[in-house]
């Protein structure tokens, strides 16, 4: 057996792994293989450029297909609506206390729900850190000080577009002296500062209108 | 910026949160359309079955135990749906002898291919693939999934998974051959 007759069993095991390679997919143990005989062997390289082609043209055959219409959306929720309330659970719970609610949970849910209860411990001290110091401010402070105070200056509610990355957002933050001053509240918006006063609503829509064209705004609507 | 886990969607989805339920849908709605369109073929079709999908979802949320990706659940559960109403609408999907028919009625190789680009021949011969080749070559390269993830949603062994995108694959060759567009393989 020469050596190309051995190599046949492993180099058909990389070559049916090239399609997650070029997808991205493979563990980094399995990927450091592919790149190894890929680096080598020349006809599994030209093989592997096949199999970025066809991954290509998938993604652009199915982001052709466009999408569905808002009938599904609203189809979906008349469902929700027509299924009977989700009160089963918790009126069999009410009737066991406490440790019989926490013991009917799943320890997935527990665990979610520990976590959540902790961020509303965090949240809670933070607010009342907040509103402390807002009363007592430590230091001191010229009478001609600008305010900082929370409430005051120009607030706008910002979804971030799915494909920005933190730094984009920091860039973004930064290039436009933006402060994001709350969230994310569900659906993952934030309370951002555009200004450290109010703005008259003519120029609030021009700065809401200039930074909703910025790509890592997913959608922006003026704050109170 | 993804702040929202789809885990923790899920997890307010099963204590009956609308609200999730509606980001959640944002979020996937559309890729789960184009992979039950891809198999079903029918688009108004597909739009009633996105909503019997994340209905399910609706309804099976407490039961998600997070052993999987949200997404692998989902396309699952969407793969579950176009499967059933294929079966009801008791209609054969495109198999070999039907493509080659659609190809006696193509032009020519050399026609084909001084009309379009070869990717638009490639996106062409992806049509052509039987539902299983098409499905398979749909969750690797555009749903990103991995091999034990497909295996998950398909209900195949991992190494069945790696000999059906190969055989998917082989079978693209010899349409784009047919079609004047020779890859030298297999």
């Amino acid at each position: 057996m020469n050596a190309i007759e051995k190599e046949a069993p492993e180099r058909d095991e990389i070559e049916e792994l090239l399609p997650w390679h070029a997808a991205g997919t493979l563990s980094r143990r399995d990927a450091q293989r592919v790149e190894d005989a890929l680096a080598r062997d020349p006809e599994l390289a030209r093989r592997y450029t096949q199999v970025r082609e066809e991954l290509t043209e998938t993604i652009h055959l199915n982001e052709t297909l466009g999408a569905p219409s808002s009938r599904a959306m609203e189809n979906l929720f008349a469902k929700i609506d027509a299924e009977p309330a989700r009160t089963g659970a918790a009126s069999r719970r009410s009737g066991v206390g406490f440790s019989g609610f926490l013991s009917g949970l799943t320890p997935r849910t527990l665990a979610w729900a520990a976590s959540a209860a902790v961020l509303a411990i965090l949240l809670q001290a933070g607010f009342i850190t907040g509103v402390l110091l807002q009363q007592n401010p430590v230091g001191y402070q010229t009478a001609s000080a600008p305010s900082t105070a929370p409430g005051v200056g120009a607030f706008t509610l910002i979804r971030f577009a799915p494909q920005a990355s933190v730094d984009d957002i920091n860039k973004f933050l930064q290039a436009n002296k933006l402060s994001i001053v709350a969230g994310p509240i569900p659906g993952g918006v934030y309370k951002v500062k555009v200004a450290d006063r109010a703005l008259a609503k003519p120029a609030m829509s021009a700065l809401v209108n200039k930074l909703g064209h910025d790509k890592v705004v997913g959608f922006i609507v003026t704050a109170q | 910026m993804q702040t929202t886990t789809d885990e923790a969607l899920i997890a307010r989805i099963a204590g009956g949160d609308r609200l999730a339920m509606q980001v959640l849908f944002a979020r996937h709605h559309v890729r789960v359309y184009r992979f039950v369109l891809r198999l079903v073929r029918n688009e108004a079709t597909a739009e009633d079955l996105i909503s019997d999908v994340f209905l399910d979802i609706w309804r099976q949320a407490g039961k998600f135990e997070g052993r999987s990706a949200v997404t692998t659940w989902m396309l699952g559960i969407a793969r579950f749906k176009a499967l059933s109403a294929l079966r009801r609408r008791q209609e054969d999907e495109l198999d070999d002898e039907t493509a080659e028919r659609i190809e006696d009625q193509s032009d020519d190789p050399e026609t084909a291919l001084s009309k379009k680009d070869t990717g638009a021949v490639l996106r062409e011969c992806l049509t052509k693939l039987t539902a299983e080749h098409r499905e398979v070559i749909d969750l690797v390269y555009y749903h990103e999934k991995s091999v034990e993830e497909v295996a998950e949603i398909t209900g195949i062994p991992a190494a069945t998974v790696k000999t059906r995108m190969f055989y998917a694959r082989k079978k693209l060759s010899e349409l784009l051959k047919q079609q004047g567009v020779e890859r030298g393989w297999p």
